[in-house]
């Protein structure tokens, strides 16, 4: 299992890297939603960002303060209510066939095969499979999932189908990457492994992510600029460069000045927004 | 402190291994046992039957012995085919118009709400009313012929699939609908992907339940009104107090109902996957 990994870092790393990513322009959204009682909840208030073609951008934020309706509107899933979302120069209107997702569950289909997972993409978007179904098998062994493409998924662990679900989202090679606290519901060593993968895929495809998460040090080491939200409405409280070079290793990451003292700055821009209670 | 002692454990002596082959034998044996326990349950109290009925000197007009039945089944044969033909007919025809009907409002009931404020309660109301006690009224209005069975076999039954194919269709996860969407699905390719596949094995366990029940509607149709059928061979048995040949019947009507039974089953594991739970 561990040559298994070594050998998948190798692989990615081997291939030429690419440049795949589309610029995403976020330009002052907003969204209310109105619940069932008939009252008006502000979710997002006034969020804009510019994110540059091949951009790791993290958002963090607490639970609740609209960061995933964000990407929901990114993901073209739900219109915001003013505003505009740009995908390389284009106004989004609806799904956007560059984007892939990722959401924190994984979502697989309980009754169809890895593969056939994997290709649900290629199926939807009324490609032929067969054009896929090798570069399919190719990126399922490239994320050490190998020899489990007749698998179903209740035969996997969390960690291994989550990849999968990552291989669903990238199997088209989306310019633009969109993910949902990917890997909330998985342990602690779990996740420490997927952030690394992700990296590593990530320098390969050179796509534009934009990544949730409420985890700080996920956000810090992974993404190129962080953006702190505030609680809900939520905005963009403060934007963070993250000025490490690639690849990263999170072995003495924390030794980092850079790392460190990001990380305090987001922690102490929480407890400022009343996120955490200081004792 | 202690120095800690490195202890060196015993490899497992023969004697463990014999006694594991000695448990893994008796596991066998008892699995083996197992398997016999339910043809036991179904052959003693049938022997008992046999045994008993001439003991206590019961008349074969009042309780045939299990034998006698079976022998007539066997002389009889081709005349208890020939109604069972006929009950089967009405049966396929009462059930199949369930299963359309059934499908067909469920999918009303979920993509409309009109239909469902207007329908679903109707529906379940009507659900209240015992349907058998209908009988005597459709054959007013629709005859002798096939028109009353089919439909009292129809009306019975098509509204268990009603219920599960609706529950089953709401019960859906929204990051299913979701994850089709971001992939620019349509609706038609969400039902098609998810919702239908998603929703097969609590349809499935509907049709069984509506089977016995659309078995049930066509004999009480033969039993108001009719010239031909098993329930119609029923009550002529009775009136010429041939309890052989009523039993006989009986006989008849389950193996009808366990040849469709049998038929469903195996479509069920052919549009089914297994799928064990995915948490």
């Amino acid at each position: 299992m561990n040559a298994d990994r070594t050998m998948l870092r190798a692989d990615i790393t081997a291939a030429p890297p690419r440049n795949i990513g589309v610029p995403l322009h976020i330009a002052n959204i907003q969204k209310i939603y109105e619940t069932a009682e008939g009252a008006e909840v502000e979710a997002v208030r006034g969020f804009s960002v510019s994110i540059a073609a091949g951009e790791f951008v993290a958002i963090v934020g607490p639970s609740g303060c609209g960061k995933s309706t964000v990407l929901s509107m990114v993901a073209g899933l739900e219109p915001p209510t003013s505003g505009q979302i740009r995908i390389d120069n284009a106004v989004l209107k609806g799904p956007d066939p560059r984007a892939g997702m990722v959401f924190q569950s994984d979502l697989l289909l309980p009754w169809r095969t890895i593969l056939d997972n994997v290709l649900l993409t290629v199926e939807v978007k009324k490609l032929r499979r067969a054009d896929y179904a090798e570069r399919a098998e190719q990126l399922l062994h490239k994320v050490g999932l190998g020899g489990f493409a007749s698998k179903f998924p209740h035969e996997l662990s969390g960690g291994m189908r989550q990849r999968a679900a990552i291989c669903r989202a990238i199997i088209q090679e989306p310019g633009l990457l969109l993910m949902d606290e990917p890997f909330g519901a998985l342990d602690a060593l779990t996740r420490e492994q997927m952030i690394m993968d992700l990296q590593a895929l990530w320098l390969n495809l050179g796509n534009t992510v934009l990544f949730i998460t409420h985890d700080i040090e996920e956000a810090v080491f992974l993404a190129d600029r962080v953006l702190v939200m505030s609680p809900r409405p939520g905005r963009v409280e403060l934007e963070l460069k993250i000025d490490l070079p690639r690849p990263r290793r999170r072995t003495g990451i924390n030794l980092e000045r850079t790392f460190n003292e990001a990380v305090s700055l987001i922690r102490s821009t929480f407890e400022a927004q009343g996120v955490f209670a200081v004792p | 402190m202690t120095k800690t002692d490195i202890v060196e454990l015993a490899p497992f002596s023969t004697g463990h291994d014999e006694r594991r082959t000695l448990l893994r034998r008796r596991r066998r044996m008892q699995a083996m046992l197992d398997r016999l326990v339910a043809p036991a349950l179904a052959v003693i109290p049938l022997a008992a039957w046999q045994v008993l009925v001439p003991a206590f000197g019961i008349s074969a007009f009042v309780l045939p012995t299990p034998l006698a039945i079976l022998e007539r089944v066997a002389t009889d044969f081709p005349m208890l085919l020939d109604h069972m033909r006929f009950t089967a007919a009405e049966v396929l025809g009462g059930f199949a118009l369930a299963i359309l009907v059934g499908v067909l409002l469920a999918l009303a009931i979920f993509y409309s709400r009109l239909v469902e404020h207007a329908v679903y309660p109707i529906l379940i109301a009507l659900q209240t009313v015992p349907k058998v006690t209908l009988a005597p009224l459709i054959v007013i209005y629709l005859g002798y012929g096939w028109g009353p069975k089919i439909f009292l076999s129809f009306l019975v039954s098509f509204f268990s699939i009603v219920v599960s194919t609706v529950v089953a269709l709401k019960a859906l996860d929204r990051g299913y609908v979701n994850l089709i969407r971001s992939m620019g699905g349509t609706e038609a390719q969400i039902f098609f992907k998810v919702r239908l596949p998603a929703a097969l094995p609590a349809l499935f366990g509907s049709l069984k339940v509506a089977l016995t029940l659309s078995i049930i509607g066509a004999i009480i149709g033969e039993y108001v009104a009719s010239e031909r059928g098993l329930g119609y061979l029923q009550l002529k048995a009775n009136s010429t107090f041939d309890t052989t040949l009523n039993f006989a019947s009986v006989v008849m009507t389950s193996l009808l109902g366990v040849s469709l039974y049998f038929i469903i089953n195996t479509l069920e594991r052919m549009f089914t996957t297994p799928r064990p739970s995915n948490k």
